[in-house]
């Protein structure tokens, strides 16, 4: 394939992204004071977050088992409300040494 | 009005972007290796990861490339996975204080993604310019650089190392979502309710052929919806 056909797909993936997230930002300049889409957008975090970790999570290992044993420690950490380096790095190493044990028996 | 003092320093943002850019860099490695191994050349790999700066839409769009799709099924496939971003930044727009003015907007807009709008909506006040650059720094660069990694050298990490780094940014969301889920219980309901949809939507028959974006806009619709009609809240500022 041409380099120029794939520098005009690029151009139009990163147009099209820009777009998306620029026209929100630029559009609502003010404070929303309408208290059904305050409240809205009060709640999408949580929604957005909540949606994009389950179930993706727990196919983000090489296993189901570790991916298990990562999430059990994130959450268990963030019950205790530690910080977010802490409650990655946790996870990452749960993982590893899940995986670890997993090649051992 | 409550007067809140608002978050803009570059510094405390650059910090809180260092674990996402952490967690970019893995990321972004494997779309690199991916590229590379699907016939694109190095820096094709990186000036997408350097003007995208999205994960799903990104892998999307290598595929359609090395098949030579029609450029509309490019830009419509771009749009449906990358709605969410639209929602994101209404959100931040909301959090924002009055040193984002339009150029800034134009700008800072470019480095809305998925984790940076986690961490920048999870701050307890509204958030300034600075902060907002600074919380976008490492994650670029992490972005840019994973990718370079991952595409000159596919076999530098060892699997077992990126396996547990995979989990890291899952581990941020948790780490985000949990504490207010914990001390209120209308946003451990939404965080309910969207959840259940979200496993639903993945392993319904049918259903699960929607993307990934669609299946998050549809959750954050009807969850934050739902939250929005039965837990209305007067100060959307406190907490």
């Amino acid at each position: 394939m041409a380099t120029s056909q794939i520098l005009l797909y690029i151009f139009i993936m990163a147009g099209v992204t820009y777009l998306i997230r620029m026209l929100p930002l630029v559009i609502f300049q003010q404070k929303i004071e309408n208290r059904f889409v305050r409240s809205f957008l009060f709640y999408v975090p949580y929604a957005v977050l909540g949606a994009m970790t389950f179930p993706a999570i727990f196919s983000s290992t090489a296993t189901l088992w570790s991916a298990m044993a990562g999430t059990l420690v994130a959450v268990f950490l963030a019950l205790r409300e530690k910080g977010l380096l802490t409650v990655a790095l946790a996870a990452c190493l749960a993982v590893y040494v899940t995986e670890w044990l997993l090649r051992l028996v | 009005m409550k007067e809140t003092k608002s978050l803009n320093s570059y510094t405390k943002g650059f910090k809180d972007g260092i674990p996402i850019g952490l967690g970019y860099l893995s990321v972004s490695f494997a779309f690199g290796m991916m590229a590379v191994n699907m016939g694109l050349p190095v820096w094709i790999a990186v000036l997408i990861s350097m003007t995208n700066l999205t994960s799903a839409g990104q892998f999307a769009g290598i595929g359609l490339i090395t098949a030579g799709a029609p450029y509309i099924e490019m830009a419509l496939t771009q749009l449906v996975i990358n709605l969410r971003y639209a929602l994101m930044s209404l959100s931040i727009s909301q959090k924002a204080d009055q040193t984002f003015s339009l150029f800034h907007r134009l700008l800072i807009s470019f480095g809305v993604t998925d984790e940076i709008f986690a961490v920048a909506t999870g701050q307890p006040a509204e958030i300034g310019r600075r902060y907002m650059y600074g919380l976008i720094t490492a994650p670029y660069f992490g972005w840019a650089l994973g990718t370079l990694i991952g595409a000159a050298a596919s076999t530098i990490l060892p699997e077992a190392m990126r396996s547990a780094l995979s989990i890291a940014i899952y581990g941020m969301f948790i780490a985000i979502i949990i504490p207010p889920a914990k001390h209120s219980r209308p946003i451990l309901k939404v965080l309910v309710i969207s959840v259940a949809i979200s496993f639903l939507l993945s392993y319904a028959p049918v259903l699960q052929q929607l993307s990934g974006g669609f299946v998050i806009i549809l959750c954050a619709l009807i969850a934050s919806g739902l939250g929005a009609i039965l837990f209305p809240i007067e100060e959307v500022e406190k907490k």
